[in-house]
């Protein structure tokens, strides 16, 4: 192989790139493609469930979203649940960044490339339920700035779509030079990352306030339109990304050769340790005004928790968010909890599946119901949904898994372009 | 994941082609990658293959690559039309026309409607479903009634849903259409543009730029929008065939639609089905800036009111009770 590749004093021309990029994009794509029988299999599974979501979802654009249990009642459903959840998974890799960048915590810093590439593969995961919802994906150059009619800055939509991809580029970025710089075996060039780093850190911050303000803008849906949506999105964010990632890093530090310190795990309990809480006693704060106060604007809280009538389809997922969540905070306040990993992990998956509900099915349907005309319309979601959502769920997962495996053996130095000489 | 077999393989914390007799088993490697990668691409293409098949038989170059309706001129303009009757005559095998009916100067439309006189008939709905070629199989119309309980103006006691000879001597009746406000809700929410206000008061959708995104029907404090989950189906003897571009054609699958007040009649100064259809009188519609107009005529000598005029939408339809 090149020589000059292993000469890192010497400024680099665009040839060298050129030639030692194409270097890198090979090993990354060799990376990516070898691995164990366990590596294997779990690839073959997800794609699997990959192909089977993609094939409702042909099946879905064919046939029309009549293959769906939405409704002109309930017009959103689990797709943009599960949007919602994930812009805010996206936005929870922040505290990884936070704490490495601001506050120099070494056993973070070693570690937060896991919380960007968390970013990217759950931005990814948004876009791919955007499209799902799409009533006509063929027409999504309609969407594209200048090439279509971009309605920005007056529609909600628009900014998510700019913050979004925004994000998802940024951690391209950060995370393609990082380890395009680890591969060359070079010190990465701090004026190409720290002011990155830093607009990443509030860009995390706006794409789930302005998700957040998709809903709360909106005056024809009491429920949702409450100035706490957006602390509440980013503080049900930043405990749903650290529970993923705790599990993640123990999984790595099981599985890979990455040194995986105990602070990483201490830190980011500790942030789950305060930001459930917080976002429990904001849970109680909406439910208190809306039960006190009564009228019409309790309706849906009211639906939420106690159903109406024989209409109940949500009474379920609201008891068991709520008790995951009760469960997961108290678990959380056990006394040195980062050393007991079961508990913590325990307390991780409730979190996780408790704010998955919260902001999913608790938050985008009892806005439709009942709806603006006061009709009592249920929504439950029908088998093409949850194939589709599995689907998309896999796909993420697949690109998370890949660049993880790319990522860690770069990352660790295990291999790199100075060694392949 | 990188304790893997040592033979051939990269990761283990060795260099790449390090090992020994690693280049036969490299090249096995290789084949056995790119036959997973063409088995997953074909099964990726089985899966996907009822879209190719739909875009197929549903998508033409030309309606993939039409402009939004404001940007064409009447040439496309007229060629676009020319290919949405040809559709018609395809799809449904009905022989349709299409026409492009803009706003009248000087004309600004608003509606009243008497909840004195009026009975809960529906005969508005099913006006509204004949003539905006609405699907047959939801029984879809842009006007709900719901049955209202005396004593109370809140929607929160209405019923959209009853089943008994009207009118029932306990209720009186509000039907609630698009309300055509001025400061609309779902405009403002659309990503593309797709749905505007027009000089004369009416929010219109250009059906074949919209998305389906479904924001505007998240949006609407009315329940005035309605999406089409699945291509309309409509009995060929039954298409009303004197369609308009931003009213009354038949809609495409996936996409929002919305009441335009009759566009196609009301702007060559016919009066809306909805308000033909009412046996009772209750509907009044005409140009606001007419001083002389039966509706200014409500709006200045009866006690109006209009829907949720605390969220500031200002609508163009108004309620009314006779004294």
């Amino acid at each position: 192989m090149n020589s000059t590749i292993t000469n890192a004093e010497n400024p680099h021309d665009a040839k060298f790139h050129a030639t030692s990029y194409l270097k890198f994009l090979r090993l990354a794509f060799r990376l990516a493609t070898e691995g164990t029988w366990t590596f294997y299999v779990w690839m073959f599974v997800l794609s699997c469930v990959f192909l089977v979501g993609a094939h409702a979802w042909a099946t879905q654009v064919a046939q029309g979203m009549i293959v769906t249990a939405m409704t002109d009642h309930v017009s959103w459903g689990l797709y943009i649940a599960n949007f919602t959840f994930l812009v805010g998974l996206a936005a929870g890799g922040v505290m990884m960044v936070i704490p490495a960048y601001i506050y120099h915590d070494n056993d973070m810093h070693d570690t937060v490339i896991i919380g960007e590439l968390l970013a990217i593969a759950s931005i990814v995961m948004c876009l791919m339920f955007v499209v799902a919802d799409l009533g006509r994906p063929d027409r999504f150059w309609h969407m594209m700035p200048f090439i279509g009619k971009f309605n920005w800055p007056i529609s909600m939509l628009t900014w998510d779509v700019i913050v979004l991809n925004g994000y998802l580029l940024l951690n391209l970025h950060i995370c393609g030079y990082m380890l395009y710089k680890r591969f060359l075996g070079e010190t990465p060039d701090r004026r190409w990352y720290v002011p990155f780093v830093f607009l990443s850190i509030a860009w995390a911050i706006s794409i789930h306030t302005v998700t957040a303000f998709l809903y709360c803008g909106l005056g024809g849906r009491p429920f949702w339109n409450t100035a706490l949506m957006a602390p509440r999105f980013l503080t049900s964010a930043f405990v749903a990304g650290p529970a993923f990632i705790i599990v993640v890093l123990q999984l790595i530090r099981r599985m890979t050769q990455m040194k995986v310190g105990p602070g990483s795990i201490q830190t980011l309990v500790a942030i789950m340790r305060i930001t459930i809480l917080i976002d429990l006693l904001m849970l109680g704060s909406e439910v208190f005004t809306a039960l006190y106060t009564g009228g019409a604007h309790s309706t849906a809280i009211r639906y939420l928790f106690f159903g109406h009538g024989d209409l109940n389809a949500l009474v379920p997922w609201t008891w068991v968010s709520l008790a995951f969540m009760v469960t997961a905070a108290v678990l959380l306040m056990r006394p040195k909890v980062h050393e007991h990993l079961k508990v913590l992990d325990v307390a991780c998956v409730l979190a996780f599946v408790g704010i998955w509900i919260e902001k999913g099915m608790g938050l985008i349907i009892p806005g439709f119901v009942p709806s603006t005309l006061h009709e009592w319309v249920e929504y439950i979601p029908s088998a093409a949904e949850w194939k589709i959502m599995a689907g998309i769920w896999a796909a993420g997962l697949i690109v998370y898994t890949l660049l993880l495996k790319v990522a860690i053996p770069v990352f660790t130095g295990n291999v790199s372009g100075r060694r392949a000489k | 994941m990188e304790n893997q077999p040592t033979s051939g393989g990269c990761g283990s914390g060795c260099g790449c082609h390090s090992d020994p007799g690693g280049q036969a088993d490299a090249t096995r490697r290789n084949l056995l990658k790119a036959a997973g990668v063409t088995l997953g691409a074909a099964a990726f293409a089985k899966a996907i293959s009822p879209i190719v098949n739909w875009s197929r038989e549903n998508l033409s170059v030309d309606e993939f690559l039409q402009q939004h309706y404001r940007e064409l001129d009447k040439e496309q303009l007229a060629a676009v039309m020319k290919r949405l009757e040809q559709d018609a005559k395809k799809n449904y095998g009905a022989d349709v026309t299409i026409s492009d009916h803009r706003p009248q100067k000087g004309v600004k439309f608003g509606y009243a409607l008497n909840l004195s006189v009026c009975i809960g008939c529906r005969r508005c709905a099913e006006a509204c479903h004949h003539e905006n070629n609405h699907d047959r199989a939801t029984n879809n119309s842009y006007i709900r009634v719901l049955e209202m309980q005396k004593g109370s103006m809140d929607i929160e006691h209405g019923n959209a849903h009853y089943d008994h000879p009207v009118p029932h001597p306990d209720k009186f009746y509000m039907p609630v259409q698009c309300q055509q406000c001025d400061n609309p809700p779902c405009v403002d929410v659309c990503p593309v543009e797709a749905t505007w206000k027009e000089d004369d008061g009416i929010v219109v959708v250009d059906y074949n730029w919209c998305i389906g995104c479904r924001y505007c029907e998240a949006a609407c404090p009315y329940h005035a929008r309605r999406f089409n989950w699945t291509k309309p189906v409509i009995p060929k003897a039954e298409i009303n065939p004197k369609q308009s571009y931003l009213s009354n054609r038949i809609r495409p699958q996936g996409v929002m639609e919305k009441c335009t007040f009759c566009l196609h009649r009301t702007r060559e100064g016919k009066m809306p089905a909805c308000l033909e259809a009412c046996p009772t009188g209750a509907r009044v519609f005409g140009n606001l800036l007419d001083p002389d107009s039966e509706i200014r005529k409500v709006i200045d000598n009866k006690r109006v009111f209009v829907l949720k005029e605390e969220l500031g939408t200002r609508p163009s339809f108004f309620y009314f009770f006779d004294e």
